[in-house]
């Protein structure tokens, strides 16, 4: 399987990434925000940071940048795209996602632990995925998610909420939402589920030596339902 | 060109006879630029006019030291070609003026340092420390300097994995912040900053030079007063994304053979950078300042020589290379001039407007800076207290325990690091809140192991103490992990050099840093000393920073602080006296101040920290953790908070007062938790290396038990630990 992750100038889990692809398996190649041209991939993953600073709203810039182009299109096309943190934010600021992520709300930075909840299986992500609920990592200023009445609406109907903030037993509540994101939504899809955003990082929590090793049951499963 | 004069000079924050002294040199009177080098060059921070001859005694040589001090950063060896680059660095004065952009610039000037030398920078700490909870500006300097601190090295995705805070009525008008920064790179191929050969281009790379931070080196080598506010616009701003991708540009030049020599620009800016670096290579060095990419329009050769804008750095390059290097540069977005070239007339000119603006020969700038030898006055040991062991008797342990778990200085700092991007790099496997941060060496069996200490409440007790139990505790805190120290840099705080009181609390810090990092083998290979942290007549306490650097040859035996199994045995290791003097227990619970700080015995510290790392290596430590602040008790409750566990406490075998046993800091003390099956092995290794030892209770599943004491669970000790620094700071 064949993955690309793109470079911003201010991406910093670039390398996480192709770390953590690589160990699963995947055939990674870096794609810098300049080129025109993404190779053949099976997959493209926009990775965390601070794309061009990240001193406008977060991802607006990298969302206007020459190699996103070829990212719509690619996703157009039914490709896979995951973004993760920072590439979740660019993806909403495409429009390939619904809404937005605002600051969090203690306005503060927070890096830990958090449980999401995987909500729906039917898709090239979580297809067959042997755990309900995962304990992965965030990192993040502005992973609030938000959106109007009416895509919260178009989300549910449509089955895209892809993962929530929960605790290990798959409770959801106000006291397990780290940020204030509606409806404790850490991850969404978009309607034909080939897209995927989530503020939670999966390639920080790939062995027992970190801080969990629920990673691997996100990459392992993702390369499976590829082949 | 303004006249100078000795008034004008004086403003530059020299003194009279400095001024005469350049005259002399000069053979004449300087102009306004040259005046402006001399006082960037000669001020305390960048001359170290008051510390050198103290300096120069450290002991800064080992087996494993590739680069002591002098460079932009040491470099010490781990094994396999691998080096670790790391230095610690302050940034008081401008953390307490602009708290965010103070500590982030602090942040982003030792990241500077550190890849300056071609290493990839693996993890970020700081030491941190503010005036007491109640004073009305310690909530927002907080604040400030957290975000700061999270803002810079969040951004440039390096991981903020460890750290101290303190509080202290003596930081109130000064505060501390500490940063530093420890970098991987391969010793083969190291960049330093000594300048060679003729005639070879002097590149400036990185963000446009403006007006921040004119005479930032200056102000922090002055005292404060009420006008300090004025000083604002001497605080340099911040811009990680600028400086990350510096990081990337300069590392991808560095995987050719262009660069002869770097030097970032920090304090005192082009100047310091340009000096330093024809200065090390025996060399002059000629710029056209009119090359210089500037922020700002109709910039004076005086402003562009001392700004102190950020993200950027000098290069000497070999000749004929410029092209190569400026295609790397542009691929970033960054500047790049060729602004001048190395020469053999041994001094500095300046040119601008086809004018010859500044001309000193670089000796005199260097090597004839002013050196003084102060005068310095001893600190005498104080007198034991006699403390009257009936009034313990009202006393509850449990209450007292839980009273010091939620002190300021002993509470959980999680509303701190849960704001740094520990993470980010995917090699963290021990985060911060505990006895170090660890790192693996990417790709590699190995870990770094790294923690960040000082005890100003010691080495204000006694400075000579002080001085040798803060590398104690460096080096115990790295023991605890299972990693071997290897080295240390300092970051020396003090008050007023010109005061003896001051100054001998330097010396004799200095002494005992000297001393216990000579008989450890825990040599010093960089360090930084911020003098001045002075306001109306009231200085810090002296505050010595300690960073260890210490190294895990297989990252699978790394050891951690949490209590692991039900019935597990906890032992002391280190013998117990019930040293209350300066305790916590002794200040916070009794308000008794004076006496000496406990003793520091190099022979028995080596000793039972090395034995610690035999027990380590066959296998036998389930979990471990020196006893610092609060004592034995203090030291276990930690540990079964960080494991969400209970402890049982057996009666006291020994004839201490239990709340001496309890509560007493004597030093070179570990608790480990073993298994009980393995106890007689760890009791001969102990034994076999005279190492003493008590056996004191056991892991339980959640209830705290002491002898006739009603039991409590651990959640209230978690409780106590927590919430203090969360509910000062969100309510």
């Amino acid at each position: 399987m064949k993955s690309a992750v793109i470079i911003f100038p201010g991406s910093n889990c670039d390398r996480d990434m192709d770390v953590a692809l690589k160990k699963f398996g995947f055939k990674n190649q870096m794609v810098w925000h300049d080129d025109q041209e993404i190779p053949k991939s099976d997959l493209i993953v926009l990775p965390g940071g601070f794309s061009y600073g990240d001193y406008l709203r977060c991802g607006s810039i990298a969302g206007k940048s020459k190699i996103i182009k070829s990212v719509i299109e690619f996703a157009n096309s039914g490709g896979l795209v995951l973004g993760i943190c920072n590439g979740f934010q660019i993806l909403t600021e495409t429009g390939l996602l619904p809404g937005v992520l605002l600051q969090n709300k203690y306005q503060k930075f927070i890096c830990k632990n958090v449980h999401v909840k995987i909500n729906n299986k039917e898709n090239k992500y979580f297809k067959n995925i042997k755990k309900e609920v995962l304990e992965l990592h965030i990192a993040h200023n502005e992973g609030n998610y938000f959106c109007s009445k009416d895509e919260l609406k178009s989300l549910i109907n449509n089955n895209q909420i892809a993962v929530t903030y929960c605790n290990e037993n798959g409770k959801e509540s106000d006291e397990f939402n780290p940020n204030g994101a509606l409806s404790n939504i850490a991850g969404i899809f978009n309607k034909n589920k080939n897209i995927l955003g989530m503020m939670p990082h999966p390639e920080r929590v790939i062995d027992k030596s970190l801080s969990s090793d629920d990673g691997n049951f996100f990459f392992e499963n993702l390369i499976e339902n590829l082949k | 060109m303004n006249e100078v004069n000795e008034q004008i000079a004086i403003d530059h924050g020299l003194k009279k006879e400095e001024f005469s002294k350049i005259c002399d040199l000069l053979k004449r009177t300087p102009n306004l630029t040259e005046l402006g080098i001399f006082s960037a060059m000669w001020n305390e921070h960048c001359s170290y006019k008051s510390s050198k001859l103290h300096l120069k005694k450290l002991n800064t040589k080992g087996k494993k030291v590739i680069q002591g001090p002098g460079e932009n950063a040491g470099v010490i060896d781990i094994e396999d070609d691998d080096a670790i680059v790391f230095k610690i660095e302050s940034h008081n004065h401008p953390s307490f003026i602009e708290p965010y952009q103070g500590a982030a610039t602090g942040v982003g000037g030792i990241m500077r340092d550190v890849f300056t030398m071609g290493a990839r920078p693996i993890a970020n700490l700081n030491s941190i420390h503010f005036g007491s909870p109640q004073h009305p500006k310690t909530k927002n300097l907080l604040r400030g300097v957290v975000k700061g601190i999270g803002g810079y090295g969040n951004c440039m995705g390096i991981p903020t994995v460890g750290g101290q805070t303190s509080f202290d009525d003596s930081y109130n008008g000064n505060i501390l912040v500490n940063a530093m920064t420890l970098g991987l790179v391969n010793k083969n191929k190291i960049f330093y900053s000594k300048a060679a050969g003729v005639n070879k281009p002097v590149i400036y790379v990185g963000s446009k030079t403006g007006r921040d931070g004119i005479h930032g080196a200056s102000m922090a080598s002055a005292i404060f007063d009420d006008k300090i506010e004025e000083k604002k616009p001497t605080v340099q701003v911040g811009d990680p994304f600028t400086e990350k991708l510096l990081l990337e540009a300069c590392l991808e030049l560095m995987s050719g053979k262009s660069i002869i020599s770097i030097q970032d620009m920090g304090a005192a800016g082009l100047t310091s950078s340009s000096i330093e670096m024809a200065s090390k290579g025996n060399l002059g060095i000629e710029l056209n300042l009119n090359k210089v990419p500037c922020r700002e329009e109709k910039m004076t050769p005086y402003e562009i020589m001392l700004s102190e804008s950020q993200e950027r750095m000098l290069i000497v390059l070999e000749s004929g290379k410029e092209d190569e290097a400026k295609k790397i540069f542009d691929k970033w977005n960054l500047d790049f001039a060729v602004i001048g070239k190395t020469t053999s007339s041994k001094k500095i000119e300046l040119f601008f407007d086809d004018n010859i603006v500044a001309e000193i020969p670089i000796n005199i700038l260097a090597e004839n800076a002013p050196l003084y030898d102060r005068k310095w006055k001893k600190t005498k040991l104080p007198q034991k207290i006699k403390f009257n062991k009936d009034d313990f008797k009202k006393l509850k342990i449990t209450e007292v325990l839980k009273k010091i778990l939620s002190l300021p200085n002993i509470s959980s700092k999680e509303w701190i690091w849960q704001q740094y991007d520990h993470t980010v790099m995917g090699d963290t496997i021990q985060k911060p809140g505990s006895d170090s941060g660890v790192v693996r060496v990417h790709g590699t069996n190995k870990a770094v192991a790294t923690s960040v200490d000082s005890s100003a409440v010691y080495c204000y007790a006694h400075p000579l103490t002080g001085g040798k139990q803060v590398v104690c505790e460096s080096w115990r805190n790295l023991i605890s992990c299972g990693s071997k120290p290897i080295a240390i840099t300092n970051c020396l705080n003090f008050g007023n050099p010109e005061k003896e009181k001051n100054m001998g609390e330097f010396v004799e810090c200095v002494e005992g840093i000297n001393e216990a990092s000579k008989f450890l083998d825990y040599p010093v290979v960089s360090g930084n000393v911020s003098f001045y942290n002075e306001t109306k007549d009231k200085g810090i306490k002296p505050t010595p920073a300690i960073g260890g650097v210490g190294l895990i040859k297989d990252y699978k035996k790394m050891i951690t602080m949490s209590l692991k199994n039900n019935e597990n045995l906890i032992l002391v290791i280190g013998k117990t006296e019930g040293h209350i003097d300066q305790s916590v227990f002794a200040i916070n619970i009794l308000n008794e101040k004076k006496g000496p700080p406990p003793d520091i015995n190099l022979l028995n510290e080596k000793n039972n920290g090395e034995t610690i790392l035999k027990l380590i290596e066959e296998g036998l430590i389930k979990s471990a953790h020196d006893v610092s602040l609060g004592g034995i008790i203090t030291a276990v409750s930690k540990m079964a908070i960080k494991g969400k566990k209970g402890f049982k406490l057996n009666k006291l075998k020994v004839l201490i007062n239990k709340f001496d046993y309890y509560f007493g800091e004597d030093q070179g003390r570990y608790i480990i938790e073993i298994e009980p099956k393995n106890l007689s092995k760890v009791q001969k290794i102990l034994k076999d290396n005279s190492v003493h030892c008590d056996e004191i209770g056991l892991v339980t599943e959640k209830d705290i038990i002491l002898d006739k004491e009603p039991i409590i669970h651990i959640d209230d000790l978690v409780k106590s630990n927590t919430n203090w620094l969360k509910e000062y700071m969100d309510k």
